[in-house]
This record gives structure tokens, C-alpha cells and sequence, in this order.
């Protein structure tokens, strides 16, 4: 009797919390359902050719996010123009040349950290070491900030990629004759590229969202500005500031742009995982 | 790379077997040798240029925020105080806030996560692990800003309305943790605020969680069938205690995440400078004090102190980060001895 107690209560505790772990996962997903059904009630009306083509209006006036619009994707472009040749530079020494010494363990620890360090820091490192300096917000330090997230994204990926290219491959194009930079720059960097776009993709879509940064670097402009030299308007910190506002075609504008801006990341990171699946089933 | 290493450390020694091949000219192999050398340092000064950026960063801060550490001294850590107009500063509210808020956000997440990723590992059908996991991992990936606008605007009068007055009249009259929830349910504070953070930081953890539980040795786990062991047995006496070092490292990793995690937080956390015993009082969080009031700092002495707050906040997340990478290195470490 007191067996088939205890195994009796065995299998309870397994369906329960069996049953606890499927909660769970309905738990996560739940948020993600009502944060985009939020932004879909709010922002969809929002979201108009008004909104890509008029300037940022004062409040009570008609207008739409096309600086801001303008300003986040010219800085979003040269942040990754910036920071991915860097970050897969570093990345294949980490991966190639930084298998034995300090320097490259070293490096993926560090960058390891900065993946994760906080953003806003990011931007007080920038408005220390650059707007400190040039005395004016501008747009040259928006992209410097962003430039400095993107490069430990494309640096993890690109060493990681690199990790999964066989050392026959390497050994191989050896073998033939090539030399080293030809082995890393046409052999194993070539096998490794779809991932690698990936992280750049990845990179892409995390920097297009983050706020903080750009709070006390490229601030904020309300005129149409094509002068990196200037503070720039940009879409995180204009949706910060019409939300936080009291006027309600402000507010409306902000779900407007708060749909663009995740409608976009997560179209980037889906569209970043089918290649990389792509690439899985390839390889 | 043994073959690499031939080459490049012996070519003297390597030219009879070249003149034996006589097909290479001299010239051409040096020139080649010295391409590699080029390309090689120059991906080394990259990789140094990631090194650089960390020590500008703690450079940097430690200068601007100078002034702050020499007016105030390390009292800045134990004062509560805020006074821009009289330039008397203090980081205890705004430290207390962010490990409130971050505690909150791991004793919420930290469960979920688990369940996830037990799910994900044990109980999904094949079929449903890609979306799913998918899924949860997209939480990570909607910005911050978004979040905080949501939960300003549509998860606090929710929260205000039904929630909160439902914790108050549950939890307030239990002893000890009663004071924790009382006052007015205003949906914004600190419980909110960590509640958010709480979904934010459930995608790292978890998918950390996921890979770690996928590197136990399939034998372990049906060994444990064998012997009779339910599913969540096998999880519980095999998996965790073979995987505990990394979900530690993930746990760490989304503590990281939620110390420094911003707008989420300055839209709900309500940004009052004051150390309130209830979670549903208003405060504040380093990262949050930056985001409001840096650009407005007038005087040298605040923007310092506000400098301060973030070198604050880099260190912390540093170390946390430091050690959960720490702890995730030896469970890949040890993968290749215990398997």
C-alpha cells in the first residue's frame, strides 16, 4: 500500500509541475501577444504616408516622423558601416590567430561583457569622451554609440561562425599552397559568411531600437536635418518625448512610430534566423 | 594551425624543400609572408581596440566623475539624499532602486525561465520547439522603449485597477512582508517596474537555460528513465544539479541585463528620489536617474555626480557579467571531461 502511495504521489508531482513548465511558456508568450496587439490597436491608424513624409509638428498640428524617421537610419547605417568591419576584424583574430596568448581569451571575456554591458553607459562614455569635447549634441556621436554596440555583436557571431568552419577546410587550402591570409579572407571567412550576415543583421535590429544611447549623444532635432555635425532627430528619443507628453496627437504619433520601429527589429531578426537556418541545413 | 606555425616560424629552415619543389620564386613567398604578417596585426589591433574600449570607458567615467568622488567621498555610496539646488548628492536611492527592481525581476524570472526551458528540452513535440523557442526569444528582441511605453500607458491602470488592491488586501496583513504592500495602487513603482523587467530578462535566461540542458549527456537521462525516474524527476535530480554551474551563469547573465536595462524602466518606475518601504511606492534606478536628468544637469557638480551613478552601474554589471561569464567558460570546460 504505502508503494503504490509513494508512487502515486511521485506521478502527481510529475504532472504538476509538467503542467507549472507549460504555464510558463504560456506566461512568456502572453506578453509577447498583448505587447503586439497594443501596438497594433494604437499604432496602426498612426502609421500613414503623412507619417514618412511630414517633419515632426508641435503639438497640435498635423506632422509625422520623417527626420526622425531619416535620422535613425542614417545613423543605424553608419553605426553598422563602423563597427562590423571591426567587429569581424577582431572576430577572426579571436577565431584564427588568438588560439593560444592572452590576447584573444582575453578579448572574447571583454567582449563578452560589453554584449551585455548597459547601453546608457555606452552613451556617457560617448558624451565624456566626444560631446564633452566638441561642446554640442550631434548626429556623429549618435553613430559613434551605436557603432560601439554593433561591434560586439558582429565580433561574437563572426568568432562563433568561424569556430564551426572545420580545421580540414583550413588544412586543405594549406595544403595547395596558400598562405594564411588567403586561407582566413577567401577559405574559412567565405564558409562563414551567411552566419556572419546574421550577426550584422542582429547587430542591425538591436541598435535601430535602443533609446538610451542616443539621449545624450545625437539627442534630438525637430526640423529635418541632414548635418551629422548637428543634433539629429531620431526615432527612439522622438517616440520618448511624445509619449511622455500630454498631447494627444503626439501620443498618437509615438504608437505610430513605436509599431514601425518593432515591426522592423523583428522583421530583421526573423528574416536573420531563416538565413542562418538556411545555412544550418547546408553545412 | 601546426602547419601555420611551420611556415611562419621556420621559413629559412623550410627553403630546401622549396628549391626541391623550384617552381616558387623566392620573392613571391616573401611577399606572401608578409601580407600574412599585415593581415595578422592588423586583426590584432582590432581585437586590442575591443580591449582599448573597455579601459576608455572606466577611464573615462573615473575622470568625469572626479569631482563627485572627491566632494563627496565614498559617503556617496550611504547618502540618500538628491538636492540639485543645494549640490548635496547621494547614490542610495537610485542603487537601492535598481537592486529592487532587478531582485524582483529574477525572483519572477528565474521560475519561468526554468519552466521554459524545461519545456523547450523535455516536454515540446519536435515540431514546436522551433516557434516556440522563437517566440520567447522575439521578447528579447522588441526594443526597451517599447516596453516601458506599455507598461506606462497599458499594463499599470490594469495593474492599478485589479492587481494591486487585490495584493494589498492579500499580502498587507501578513506579517513582515506586509509593509512591502501597502499604499496607493498608482500601477507605477517599483513592483511594476520590476515586473516588466521580469519579462524582459525571462528570453535571456531562459534560452541560456535551453542550451545548457540540451549539453547533458543523453545516457544520464535515460539511465534515470531506466531506473523508473519520472520526467520531472530526470530533471530535477539530473539535469539541474549537471547543468547548475550554467543556469547560475544565466541567472547572472539576466541580472546583468536587468541592472542596466533603461527606458523600460524610467517610464514606469516613476522617478521619485526616496527610499519607500512598499513596492508600489515610486523610485528610482541609476540607470533611469541618468535618462532624466542627465541632459538637464546644470553645474558641473551634478552632471559628476550623475557620471558617478553610471560608473556605479558599470562596475556592478561588470562584475555580475564577469562572473556569470566566468561560471558559463567552466561548464563548456568541463563538458569535454564528464562526457
Amino acid at each position: 500500500m504505502n508503494t503504490s502511495a509513494l508512487y502515486r504521489r511521485r506521478r502527481v508531482v510529475n504532472v504538476v509541475n509538467l503542467g507549472i513548465s507549460m504555464l510558463a511558456v504560456l506566461f512568456g508568450l502572453f506578453w509577447l501577444v498583448w505587447i503586439l496587439w497594443t501596438l497594433f490597436a494604437l499604432g496602426f491608424h498612426a502609421l500613414s504616408l503623412n507619417m514618412f513624409i511630414h517633419t515632426t509638428p508641435p503639438p497640435g498640428s498635423n506632422g509625422g516622423l520623417a527626420n526622425a524617421i531619416f535620422g535613425s537610419f542614417l545613423m543605424s547605417s553608419l553605426g553598422t558601416l563602423i563597427g562590423t568591419p571591426i567587429g569581424i576584424l577582431a572576430g577572426t583574430y579571436v577565431a584564427e590567430y588568438g588560439r593560444r596568448g592572452w590576447l584573444g581569451p582575453a578579448t572574447r571575456f571583454i567582449n563578452d561583457i560589453l554584449l551585455s554591458a548597459p547601453s546608457i553607459v555606452i552613451g556617457l562614455f560617448v558624451y565624456a569622451v566626444y560631446v564633452a569635447n566638441v561642446n554640442h549634441f550631434s548626429g556623429w556621436a549618435g553613430t559613434f554609440a551605436l557603432a560601439l554596440l554593433v561591434i560586439p555583436v558582429v565580433l561574437k557571431t563572426t568568432e562563433n561562425m568561424l569556430r564551426l568552419v572545420p580545421d580540414t577546410m583550413r588544412e586543405a587550402a594549406a595544403a595547395l599552397g596558400a598562405p594564411q591570409w588567403v586561407v582566413v579572407s577567401s577559405v574559412t571567412l567565405r564558409a562563414a559568411r551567411a552566419g556572419i550576415i546574421t550577426g550584422v543583421l542582429l547587430a542591425v535590429a538591436r541598435i535601430s531600437g535602443e533609446t538610451a544611447p542616443l539621449l545624450f549623444t545625437a539627442l534630438n532635432n525637430q526640423f529635418w536635418s541632414m548635418n551629422m555635425d548637428a543634433p539629429m532627430a531620431n526615432l527612439p528619443v522622438v517616440i520618448f518625448q511624445f509619449a511622455m507628453s500630454p498631447y494627444q496627437d503626439w501620443q498618437t504619433l509615438a504608437w505610430g512610430g513605436a509599431l514601425l520601429i518593432t515591426l522592423s527589429v523583428l522583421t530583421l531578426n526573423i528574416v536573420a534566423r531563416v538565413l542562418f537556418r538556411q545555412k544550418s541545413t547546408l553545412a | 594551425m601546426s602547419a601555420f606555425d611551420h611556415t611562419l616560424e621556420a621559413p629559412q629552415g623550410a627553403s630546401l624543400s622549396r628549391d626541391m619543389l623550384c617552381s616558387v620564386p623566392e620573392a613571391l613567398l616573401r611577399r606572401q609572408h608578409r601580407y600574412d604578417l599585415v593581415f595578422r596585426n592588423v586583426t590584432r589591433m582590432f581585437a586590442f581596440l575591443v580591449l582599448a574600449t573597455l579601459v576608455a570607458i572606466l577611464f573615462s567615467l573615473l575622470i568625469g566623475s572626479w569631482p563627485a568622488i572627491r566632494a563627496f567621498g565614498p559617503g556617496f555610496l550611504t547618502s540618500h539624499e538628491w538636492n540639485p539646488v543645494t549640490e548635496k548628492f547621494g547614490a542610495l536611492v537610485p542603487i537601492y532602486g535598481t537592486l529592487v527592481t532587478s531582485f524582483i525581476a529574477l525572483l519572477i524570472g528565474i521560475p519561468v525561465s526554468f519552466g521554459i526551458a524545461v519545456f523547450l528540452t523535455e516536454l515540446s513535440p519536435p515540431w514546436l520547439r522551433r516557434p516556440v523557442g522563437t517566440a520567447i526569444e522575439l521578447l528579447a528582441a522588441i526594443p526597451s522603449i517599447i516596453y516601458g511605453m506599455w507598461g506606462l500607458f497599458i499594463f499599470a491602470p490594469i495593474f492599478a485597477d485589479y492587481i494591486q488592491p487585490w495584493l494589498i488586501s492579500y499580502f498587507g496583513p501578513i506579517w513582515i512582508i506586509g509593509p512591502l504592500f501597502k499604499g496607493v495602487p498608482q500601477g507605477i513603482g517599483m513592483l511594476t517596474a520590476g515586473l516588466i523587467l521580469a519579462i524582459m530578462v525571462i528570453p535571456f535566461i531562459a534560452s541560456v537555460m535551453r542550451d545548457v540542458f540540451e549539453v547533458v549527456p543523453a545516457m544520464l537521462k535515460e539511465s534515470a528513465y531506466a531506473v523508473g525516474a519520472t520526467t520531472w524527476e530526470v530533471v530535477w535530480n539530473v539535469v539541474l544539479p549537471y547543468t547548475k554551474i550554467g543556469v547560475v551563469g544565466g541567472i547572472l547573465l539576466g541580472l546583468g541585463r536587468a541592472l542596466g536595462e533603461t527606458m523600460a524602466v524610467t517610464f514606469v518606475i516613476g522617478n521619485a528620489h526616496r527610499v519607500g518601504t512598499s513596492l508600489f511606492s515610486p523610485g528610482n534606478s541609476i540607470a533611469s536617474a541618468l535618462a532624466n536628468e542627465f541632459t538637464e544637469a546644470v553645474g558641473d557638480l551634478y552632471a559628476s555626480a550623475l557620471i558617478e551613478l553610471g560608473l556605479i552601474l558599470f562596475l556592478i554589471t561588470f562584475i555580475v557579467l564577469a562572473l556569470s561569464k566566468i561560471l558559463l567558460y567552466q561548464l563548456a570546460k568541463g563538458e569535454g571531461t564528464l562526457t
